[in-house]
Parts: C-alpha cells; sequence; structure tokens
C-alpha cells in the first residue's frame, strides 16, 4: 500500500464524514461552513484524480462563492436567538420525545448502505486499470481544435453545445434572482481600514489572476469558469466591505455584461452557419480566436452573473 | 540528500504548528484565544512548509509562486482574523480570564 493510496484513502474518508456532518448538523451555520469545507477537500480529490480544472472550479464555485451564497442566505434568515447563539457553540434544539428517533432498523439499513458505499469506492480506488473512455480520440483531434488543453478542447470545441447551455442555465438562474424582487437594503457600516488595506492588495491582484487564468486556459488548468469565479471573488469582496465604486451607476452596463456571454457564444454559434457548417462548427484554423472571443465574454458574464448573485436581488437603478 | 532531510525537518516542524494550533482552536476557551492559537499556527507552520518545499523544487519561477501563496495567505489570515476579533468585540463578547 503506498503513501498515495493512504493519503486517497484519508481524502474519502474526511469527504463522506464531512458530507455526512453537514447535511446531519443542526445548526446551519455550522453545516454551511462544513460544506466548504468538503468543497475544499472535494477539490483535493479533482487534484488527485488528475483533473486540475475541474479542482480549480470546485475550489472557487463549488466551495468559494456557494459558501458566500450559502452565508449570504443564512445572514438574512429571521434568527430569534441570534445574541444567544453566540454564547452556546452547542446546537440547543432538544426534541421533546423520542419521536424524531430514526428506529433501529432506518438505522442498520443506512449503516448498511454506508459500508456498502465505502467499500465500493475502495473497491474502484483499489481496482488495477480504467477505461480510457475517449481521451484517445480527443488526444487525436486536439490539434485541430484551437487549444492545447483537452479540457478546454472538449468544453468549447467538441462538447460546445453543453457549455453554451451552461451559461444560458447562469444567465438564467440570474434572471430568476431579479425577477424574485429588489436587493435587501444594507445596512451601511463603516468597513474595517484593515480590510480596505486587503482589497487594495488583493482586487487588483485577482483581476491579473483572472486574466491569467483566462490565457493559460487555452494550454493548461484554467479557463473561462475559473477565472469568471475569481474576477466574482474580487467583486463579492467589494460588496462585502461596502466599497462600491462612487460613480453613478446605472443598471445597464450591468445588464450587458450578464448577457454578453451568452450572446457572443450564440452569435458565434450561429454565424458560423453562414458557410454552410453546422451550428457551433468552428470554421479550420479559426476555432483558437473564436474560442478566445467566446471565453472573454462568457468571463465576463460569468463574473457578473455570480457576483450580482451575492447581491441577492435586483439592484437598484441609480442612474 | 541533505536537502531532503532538511525538507523533511521544515515539512514536519510546520506540520507541528498546524498541529498545535488546531489543538489551540479546539481547546482553547474563547474566540480571541482561539485565534490567537490558529493564526499563529496557520502563518508560522505554512511558512515553514513553503521553505521545506522550495528546497525540492528546480524552478525560481515555483519558488516565487510558493512565497506568493505563503504571503497571500499571511494577509488573508490577518485580515480575517482581525474581522473576527472586531465583530467579537462590537457583539459585546467579553475576554476570557481566570477569575
Amino acid at each position: 500500500m503506498s503513501a498515495g493510496m493512504v493519503f486517497d484513502g484519508l481524502l474519502v474518508i474526511i469527504t463522506l464524514w464531512l458530507a455526512w456532518a453537514s447535511l446531519a448538523s443542526r445548526d446551519l451555520f455550522r453545516g454551511i461552513v462544513l460544506f466548504i469545507a468538503f468543497g475544499l477537500v472535494l477539490a483535493m480529490i479533482w487534484v488527485r484524480l488528475g483533473a486540475p480544472d475541474v479542482g480549480l472550479a470546485e475550489a472557487a464555485i463549488g466551495a468559494g462563492l456557494t459558501g458566500a451564497l450559502l452565508l449570504a442566505t443564512w445572514g438574512r434568515l429571521p434568527r430569534p436567538e441570534a445574541a444567544e447563539e453566540m454564547e452556546r457553540p452547542e446546537p440547543t434544539m432538544v426534541y421533546p420525545d423520542r419521536l424524531n428517533e430514526p428506529g433501529i432498523m432506518l438505522r442498520i439499513v443506512v449503516g448498511s448502505a454506508l459500508v456498502a458505499i465505502i467499500a465500493a469506492i475502495g473497491w474502484v480506488l483499489l481496482a488495477p486499470a480504467v477505461a480510457p473512455g475517449l481521451t484517445d480520440t480527443v488526444g487525436e483531434k486536439l490539434a485541430v481544435s484551437g487549444a492545447e488543453n483537452p479540457v478546454t478542447a472538449v468544453l468549447l470545441n467538441f462538447r460546445g453545445y453543453d457549455t453554451l447551455l451552461e451559461i444560458a442555465v447562469l444567465t438564467a438562474a440570474l434572471v430568476g434572482v431579479w425577477a424574485l424582487g429588489p436587493a435587501p437594503k444594507v445596512a451601511h457600516a463603516t468597513p474595517s481600514p484593515v480590510l480596505l488595506g486587503l482589497n487594495a492588495t488583493l482586487l487588483p491582484l485577482l483581476v491579473i489572476i483572472c486574466a491569467y487564468l483566462l490565457w493559460v486556459g487555452k494550454a493548461y488548468p484554467g479557463g473561462a469558469f475559473q477565472a469568471g469565479a475569481v474576477l466574482a471573488a474580487a467583486g463579492v469582496l467589494l460588496i462585502l466591505s461596502g466599497g462600491r465604486p462612487k460613480i453613478p451607476m446605472s443598471l445597464k452596463p450591468l445588464r450587458w455584461a450578464a448577457v454578453v456571454g451568452l450572446a457572443v457564444f450564440l452569435g458565434v454559434a450561429l454565424a458560423v452557419m453562414f458557410g454552410g457548417r453546422h451550428f457551433l462548427e468552428y470554421p479550420d484554423g479559426m476555432a483558437g480566436g473564436l474560442i478566445l472571443f467566446i471565453e472573454i465574454a462568457a468571463t465576463i458574464s460569468i463574473a457578473v452573473i455570480l457576483a450580482l448573485m451575492f447581491v441577492g436581488g435586483r439592484p437598484e437603478d441609480e442612474s | 540528500m541533505l536537502i531532503d532531510v532538511l525538507s523533511i525537518i521544515l515539512i514536519v516542524a510546520g506540520a507541528a504548528f498546524f498541529l498545535a494550533g488546531t489543538v489551540g482552536m479546539l481547546r482553547f476557551p474563547d474566540v480571541y484565544s482561539r485565534l490567537h492559537a490558529l493564526t499563529k499556527g496557520d502563518n508560522a507552520g505554512l511558512g515553514l512548509m513553503v521553505i521545506g518545499l522550495a528546497l525540492q523544487v528546480e524552478s525560481l519561477a515555483v519558488i516565487g509562486k510558493l512565497v506568493l501563496i505563503w504571503l497571500l495567505v499571511l494577509l488573508a489570515g490577518a485580515t480575517a482574523s482581525h474581522l473576527i476579533a472586531r465583530s467579537s468585540i462590537k457583539r459585546n463578547i467579553k475576554p476570557w480570564s481566570r477569575k
């Protein structure tokens, strides 16, 4: 048994335990924190599986931004005993009788199911060979895809349709959030000078990292979703510290920024059809440029959509 | 060979800091002392690990990235613990003291 296998086994146990603890926690806040930790460990598993692209996306979106969204939601839930809870870290909910206790049979069934899942995962981990899937096919066609990173090639060329729909789902989700009502009024507290100092260092750096991730996505792990998530994190930080840009900002540029990704993707997908090609069939030799074009627009939209979801409603028009 | 031994010593020392920080966070009585334990462990522990790992890599660019990661964690950790302590004071949570 190699050291790597011991590490992988530990990761599996920690992930399952975190998932269970997050679901079973009676304290919502604790459940959210455990969920964020779960996302980070899951990202490590993706890295161990040789999928750093997915790992990056999981850490940035699954753990980071989803965690921020959950915490923002938690902050808006009514909590009558908020002050009391702070004093007592232990959850205080007590069931009046044992009616809600699961029966012994249920416990045995759930326990056996968990043991079976762990055994199955262990068996998969110890299994010698993995089916190659489509790896070879992707490798053969990589030269004509316009990207050197196979993940980017699959996402934006071979399976561009899926990515197009993903961006459409994100855009639709923002429309849904805005349709629910205006953003909640946030009480303006003076942000700590230390936080503003962090912003001054971190925000420019996040923009650079976003551009870097977008650019290297062509050949290495990275791409529109990771870059967009990093930029969205910068937006969330800005919103959290109350330091919105002091320019009269109307909603119009935000609306355009939110839909530009979907619009460009769809536009390119339709425009290539004029040459008698299929939907999303890039012309020979133009794939690289078109993919970069789509990715830049998608990054802007993903960042704006994720950050605006954190706002939690339709922002007021300030023009 | 000597470098490998040095790396191992540094990384194990870093891990010891993390362990001490974790024990402190679990065992210390109030939010302020927990923050104290956690940040010391994180900052020094990660720093030792970064030095230990930097001894193992060939290119300067990778060392630069490792150091950058450490600096960013220092910055984020210090700010986050300051914000937690600040909001705890605003909520009138009294620092623990032996009566």
